[in-house]
Formats: C-alpha cells, sequence, structure tokens
C-alpha cells in the first residue's frame, strides 16, 4: 500500500466535498479484504505487522472521509489549513450570539411544558443551521475561498458540539421520565 | 518406473494440504472445539463421543483432570476442583475477594496485583488454569485431525475488556496454541448461520447459557460486524429452570425427606424433566419415596415464565441501548442449551416478532462459527469473501489532572486503529510524566477500568505547559492495546503492552455503559468540582512558590502573612466546598495577590531593563 498517497487517491474517489458514499464503502471493504490482518493470519509475524498497519491506515482513512465535518477538515489540511482543536480562528458576532441563544433555549428546556418538543424543534434548527454551513464551506471550498471554509468548518464545529448536548440532554429527560 | 518425488525437509509434499485449525468455544460451564472437515464444519468428540468438555479442572499430586472426570470431584475435593474459571480472566485479587463466597477458593495475591488459587499443585493463575482447559481441547482436535494444529480461533463475549482479551490470548499461548484471532461470541453464532453473506441487516444474539444469560444486538453491513450493544444478566440461566421445577416438586412431596444428597439428585431429576419435556408434553418424576409426580409441560412454562420475563426485559434495555426497535431486527439466532425450552423459543419469537434461527445445536453454535472463521484464516480458503471487521468495545484513554479521563480511541471505531494525543506538563520543571491508561464510558478516572500505568522519566525540566508528550495507542484486529510514550524535543520514548492485571465483570461492563448515560448530568457537576480544584492547586503552587522565590524581598512581613493565611482559606475551600464556592475562592485569591504579582512583573522588567544596560556599557 502506499501510504503516501492521500486518503481520496487511496480509494480511488474525486478529491473533493461531494463524495459517493457506496463507492467509499466498496473501495474500503475491497481493500480491508486485500489488508486486513486475517489475511495474513497464517503468515509470518513480518507480514503480519505491516497488514495491522495497513488496515490500521484503512481505518484512519476511512473514518476521515466518512464523515462530512472530518472530510472538510481533511481537504482544508491537505490545503496547509489546520482545523483542530487549537484552532482559534475568530468568528462573527452574529454566528455567536446565536449560539449563545440555542444554548439558552437549550439549557431552559427541562422547565418548559413539552420539553421533548421543545428540543426537537432545537436539534431541527441546529441541523439546518448545519447544512447552511456544509453548504457555505463546500462553495467557499470550489472558490478557493479557504479563509471562509475554514470559519464554515470552525462553525460546524461548534454545531457539532451543540448537536451533541442536546442528545445528551434528551437522554437525560428521558431516564427521568 | 515412476519418479520419486522428493520434497524439501519441512515442506509438504502437497502443496494443496489442508491446515488443521479450529475454533474453540472457551465457556464458563462447558467448553467446545469444532473444525472444518470436507467443507464441513463440525463439533470434535473426546473417545467416549462427547464433544461437551465441562470447563472444570481438578488438580492433584497425582496430575490435572479435565473435565467430566474433573467434575466428579466437585463435592469430595472442592478446593483443588476448579469451575467457572472464566469469571476470573483478567481480574485483580481486590475484584476476586468481592466475589466473596461465590467461589469456594482459596486466594493469594501474586505480581501485580493477579489473583492466583491455591491448589494441590501449587499457586495457580486463572490464565494457567484456563490453559489447561485448551490444552485438553487441543489434544483432542490433534488426536481426532490426525496431526498437529496450524492455529485457533477462540471467542470471547462481546463485552469483555482489554484485561480479559489479553487474558485469554496469554491462556492459550500457554496451551501452545497459535491464536489466529479472538472472535466475538454473538458474531461466531451469526457466522455459523451464514448471516455474514446477507448484504446488510440487525442481528439479535440471544444465548441462555446453565448460569448467564447473553443478549447482543449486531449491525451487520457487507461483511463487516458492528456490536451495537450487549446486555443480560450473570446469574440467570437454565438452573434457575431446574431450580424452579424442583421447589415445586418438593411441594408436591410433602413427606420427602429433605437431606442434601435427596435435593441433589431432585435438582437432577429436575433437570433431565425439564430436557424430556422439550419434546414430550408430559413426564413423570419417581421421587426417593417411590412417589411419583406428573409434570405436564404447561406447569413447566407456568413455573417459568417469569424466568423468561426476565431475559426479555434484558432484551426490551439493551434494544434501547442500541437505539433499535424491535421491528428493525432482521435475524435471531438462539445460542446456549437452555434454548431448546420450547417456551424460550416462543417468548422470543413474539418479543422480536420473528422465528428465531434454531436449526443449529444451540451448544455447538458458536464453536461452529468460530471454526468456519478459523478455516478462513488459516488459509484454506484464499477466496473466501468472508471478513470480519471488529470495533473496540470500550473507549480507551489517559488520566489527565484531576483525576479526568481523555479519551483517547472512541468506542465502536473500527480496529485495527491507532491513534496520538499529545499531553503537555503541568508543573514548571516536571521530568517525569504518568501514564495511566484506562477503559470504559465515564468521565472520571473512577469509574473507568484501569488497565496500566507507565511512567515516562528523563523530560529535560521546562516550564509548565511546555513539553510535548506524544502518547500513542495501537490496538490490533483482536482488540488488544499497546500504548507508547514520547517526549518530542528529546525523543525520550516508554512503552507497554498492556498486560492484564484485571477485568470486569459481566454485569460490571453492562452497568458501565449504562452508568455513562445515566450518570451524563452528575459526572458534569463532578468534572466542573474537578476542574475547579485543579484551577485552585495551580493557584496555590504557583502562588507559593513565587512567594519562595520573591517574598522575602518583595512583601512586608505581614503581607507574606496574609497571603499564606489566604492560601490557607482556598486550600480548606478546595477540599470541602462547591465547585462554584472554589471558583469564587480562585477568583478572590486571585484578586489579593495582585499587588504581589505586579510588584514581581516590576521588578522583572528593570532587571531586564539593568541586563540591558550592563550589556551596553560592555
Amino acid at each position: 500500500m502506499n501510504l503516501s498517497q492521500n486518503y481520496f487517491e487511496l480509494f480511488d474517489l474525486e478529491i473533493g466535498f461531494a463524495l459517493d458514499r457506496s463507492a467509499l464503502d466498496n473501495a474500503y471493504r475491497e481493500l480491508q479484504k486485500e489488508y486486513h490482518p486475517d489475511r495474513f493470519a497464517h503468515k509470518g509475524d513480518a507480514e503480519q505487522r505491516l497488514a495491522v498497519q495497513n488496515s490500521t491506515h484503512l481505518n484512519t482513512a476511512y473514518e476521515a472521509l466518512k464523515s462530512p465535518l472530518l472530510r472538510a477538515q481533511y481537504l482544508l489540511s491537505l490545503e496547509g489549513v489546520k482545523t483542530g482543536e487549537e484552532s482559534r480562528k475568530q468568528l462573527p458576532l452574529v454566528f455567536l450570539m446565536q449560539q449563545i441563544e440555542l444554548r439558552e433555549t437549550l439549557a431552559e428546556a427541562p422547565d418548559v411544558d413539552d420539553p421533548f418538543a421543545a428540543l426537537e424543534v432545537l436539534e431541527s434548527q441546529t441541523k439546518e443551521l448545519e447544512k447552511s454551513c456544509f453548504d457555505d464551506f463546500q462553495a467557499a471550498y470550489s472558490d478557493g475561498d479557504l479563509e471562509l471554509a475554514e470559519e464554515s468548518v470552525r462553525k460546524l464545529q461548534f454545531l457539532k458540539k451543540l448537536l451533541f448536548e442536546i442528545e445528551a440532554m434528551e437522554d437525560r429527560l428521558d431516564e427521568e421520565f | 518406473m515412476a519418479l520419486l518425488q522428493i520434497a524439501e525437509p519441512g515442506m509438504s509434499l502437497d502443496p494443496h494440504q489442508r491446515k488443521l485449525a479450529v475454533g474453540i468455544d472457551l465457556g464458563t460451564t462447558n467448553s467446545l472445539v469444532a473444525s472444518v472437515r470436507n467443507g464441513v464444519a463440525e463439533t470434535l468428540s473426546d473417545e467416549a463421543g462427547q464433544y461437551i468438555l465441562p470447563s472444570v479442572v481438578h488438580y492433584s499430586e497425582a496430575g490435572i483432570t479435565v473435565g467430566d472426570e474433573a467434575l466428579s470431584r466437585v463435592s469430595d475435593d472442592p478446593f483443588n476442583t476448579i469451575q467457572s474459571i472464566k469469571r476470573l480472566m483478567g481480574r485483580s485479587s481486590n475484584e476476586v475477594l468481592i466475589l466473596g463466597d461465590q467461589l469456594p477458593y482459596q486466594f493469594s495475591e501474586g505480581e501485580g496485583g493477579m489473583p492466583y488459587l491455591k491448589t494441590a499443585m501449587g499457586e495457580l493463575s486463572p490464565v494457567q488454569i484456563s490453559a489447561d482447559i485448551l490444552k485438553s481441547l487441543s489434544a483432542r482436535a490433534a488426536e481426532s485431525l490426525g496431526g498437529e494444529l496450524e492455529g485457533a480461533v477462540i471467542t470471547v463475549p462481546a463485552y469483555f475488556d482489554d484485561a480479559q482479551r489479553q487474558a485469554t490470548k496469554d491462556a492459550a499461548t500457554l496451551a501452545g496454541l497459535n491464536v489466529l484471532r479472538l472472535l466475538n461470541e454473538p458474531t461466531a453464532a451469526a457466522v455459523a448461520y451464514g448471516l455474514d453473506q446477507q448484504d446488510k441487516g440487525v442481528v439479535a444474539v440471544y444465548d441462555l447459557g446453565g448460569g448467564t444469560f447473553d443478549i447482543s444486538i449486531l449491525r451487520l453491513t457487507k461483511g463487516v460486524f458492528e456490536v451495537l450493544a450487549t446486555g443480560g444478566d450473570s446469574a440467570l440461566g437454565g438452573d434457575d429452570f431446574d431450580h424452579a421445577l424442583a421447589e415445586w416438586l418438593l411441594d408436591q412431596a410433602p413427606n420427602l425427606e429433605r437431606s442434601p444428597s435427596v435435593m441433589r439428585s431432585l435438582m437432577v431429576q429436575a433437570r433431565s424433566a425439564k430436557e424430556s419435556l422439550t419434546d414430550s408434553d408430559s413426564v413423570s418424576v419417581t421421587l426417593s419415596n417411590d412417589q411419583q409426580i406428573l409434570v405436564t409441560r404447561q406447569q413447566f412454562e407456568q413455573l417459568t415464565s417469569s424466568l423468561i420475563a426476565k431475559t426479555l426485559r434484558a432484551c426490551k434495555r439493551t434494544l434501547k441501548d442500541a437505539g433499535i426497535q424491535p421491528d428493525e431486527i432482521n435475524d435471531v439466532v438462539m445460542v446456549g442449551g437452555s434454548t431448546r425450552v420450547p417456551a424460550v423459543v416462543e417468548g422470543v419469537q413474539k418479543f422480536f416478532n420473528r422465528i428465531p434461527h434454531t436449526d443449529i445445536d444451540p451448544d455447538r453454535v458458536v464453536a461452529v462459527g468460530a471454526a468456519l472463521q478459523a478455516d478462513i484464516l488459516a488459509g484454506n480458503k484464499p477466496d473466501a469473501e468472508l471478513l470480519l471487521l471488529d470495533v473496540l468495545p470500550l473507549s480507551l484513554g489517559l488520566e489527565t489532572m484531576g483525576g479526568l479521563v481523555e479519551k483517547v480511541i472512541h468506542r465502536n471505531t473500527p480496529i485495527p486503529v491507532a491513534r496520538a494525543q499529545e499531553f503537555t506538563t503541568y508543573q514548571d520543571g516536571q521530568t517525569a510524566m504518568l501514564v495511566h491508561v484506562l477503559q470504559g464510558e465515564r468521565e472520571l478516572v473512577d469509574d473507568c477500568r484501569s488497565l496500566a500505568q507507565f511512567t515516562l522519566r528523563g523530560i529535560p525540566p521546562m516550564a509548565a505547559g511546555a513539553a510535548k508528550i506524544r502518547v500513542t495507542f495501537q490496538v490490533d484486529a483482536d482488540g488488544l492495546l499497546n500504548v507508547s510514550a514520547k517526549e518530542l524535543s528529546t525523543g525520550i520514548e516508554s512503552a507497554v503492552q498492556v498486560k492484564p492485571s484485571y477485568g470486569l465483570s459481566d454485569t460490571e461492563i453492562t452497568q458501565m455503559l449504562t452508568d455513562s448515560y445515566q450518570f451524563a448530568a452528575d459526572d458534569k457537576e463532578r468534572r466542573s468540582l474537578r476542574e475547579q480544584q485543579v484551577e485552585a492547586d495551580r493557584l496555590i503552587v504557583s502562588l507559593e512558590a513565587a512567594i519562595a522565590e520573591d517574598g522575602a524581598q518583595l512583601l512586608s512581613e505581614q503581607e507574606r502573612l496574609d497571603l499564606l493565611s489566604e492560601i490557607e482559606v482556598l486550600r480548606s475551600l478546595r477540599d470541602n466546598a462547591s465547585s462554584k464556592a472554589i471558583e469564587s475562592g480562585v477568583e478572590h485569591l486571585a484578586h489579593v495577590s495582585d499587588f504581589f504579582a505586579a510588584r514581581r512583573m516590576d521588578q522583572s522588567i528593570q532587571q531586564a531593563l539593568q541586563g540591558q544596560r550592563v550589556d551596553q556599557l560592555d
């Protein structure tokens, strides 16, 4: 396996945000069939070690492309833009204000008349925002506007965390009722 | 004249000769070995035609016996007759002590907290005892297959953590077996039914054994099996069915003597009546006082319906954990001898609203699936499509400041996988770092399973936060973990293969998973408390260091004493107060020590300026 290929080349996919998920899944499974340690279970130590390395690489690549957010981050990293936890990219005030409002709604959800309905509304709002951020990313990325693309990714990280917290709140209320 | 074929020494005469590979179901109560012969997977029996080997080992000065022969010594030599050793695999002495009277053995603590059992053949670890069971199965296989084994696939419960898997693999190595793969038991059962041939689907594996009940929900996508959730009851099984029937028989026979030997034979009779009722509608039991009692299937079902209902409640909970509705299940697989009871099949069928798979003997189905996988892994079927890709059963992480766990690899990540995370030092001049590896879903160290600890030494003294330590986790296809740590500026390295010191109990692990959801909110408060405590510690340490360094020069005696007493106030808050109170305590101390920080800064600026002047003079 050529470890210097980027993940898209590895799975024989076109570089870009749009992704044919079934093509990715198929390519992943075909490559795992070739490289997975199980295929080398009856071979020597050196071959087994190499298989673990190759198979690990395939899993890393697959995970990175499978999730839209990780894929967006990976595309930026190919352009030399790092968007990890340390990214301190300043976000527009309007977006931050909106985030504070959404979080306030979440915090108040347990006290309203129908908390589950409230959470559902909040969730669909957040998902809509997420979708538009993905659209923004895709547009900015294909225009080569990396600044804007990075901003969209940063926003998406916020939204993902919020969605996670909405889910956790739902679970918590589930336990209480 | 025919030419003689001469092969290289050690080379096979026939390049197409099959490699001998077996699947082993190493169970709590019973163990089995199976192999593919002439394209068919079959369980291998001993000379007496028995394919089930009771997982019991007897130790005496005369030697080791395994299986039925060992089982016959349970009552006359209990300390040397070891049963249910699987429950102790990968566990620490402390946990074994907690199990207490459930286990009638004498323990001693060995190296690294590993429990040892005192027997007539000395002190033995659970790994050694399991190895004796495996040796017996391996010898049986070598004899019935007629040659040395190339390798074995050994099954483990889906919820087994790293320590338990490692202990199982070590036992196999000790028994001289080459482990081709550790395979999850429910996955093996699904493979036995060929469910891996399907494109996609959700499979429920209902496993009711002698003393344990497990339910696993698997998702299958083109040969990739993912364990979505596991649940069950580690103290519910066929033995409870026998018990319920025996109790009823006693009620019918008020004149029967209640001696231990009568009770023992009553249990045996109840068991055989239960087995007869699988095919007949009624059975007559003759008690030791010659009283005859007729047991109908209906009567038996009435006695056991609450036990079956209990398993179905566990199914419901597990489906909820998996986020799956009962009607989304495509296949239900029955495992374990107790699923022969017709009422169990009916109850399961009604619950999942589909006919469960029962064609393969439920005692053998796991071993059969393991044998099919072993055949492929040994290289006997180069064109086989089957490839089982597993996921990590529980998240892996590291301890960070304040007893919090930083997850490095999340559960359900496809394995093998490697992931690195960078950490830094907490105090100025810190030269060593403790790497504490944990497994579990909760946020606090105390609620997760500790897998290993090691120390990275020789970090050059630097300011807090300046050193960069990269910790790498590598999990192989069996779910076994290796951890290494490296200080990036110096390249100093330390690594450890995570060895079992202990493991989790069946119920503990399900409990830990449930808890992680249940206590998410609770964790949050505890987490913020820890964060504030860390914050407080940080301020106290740096302020004390500053006072020690510059206090004499920059503070009056009164100022110095005031600051020290303020530090004491925060220290006591830190240990006794809520996160909110500590937070305001930290703010307060920061505020009252502001003037000191300002003086220190002035001083350092002056020193810098002085330095410049000297330089300029030169």
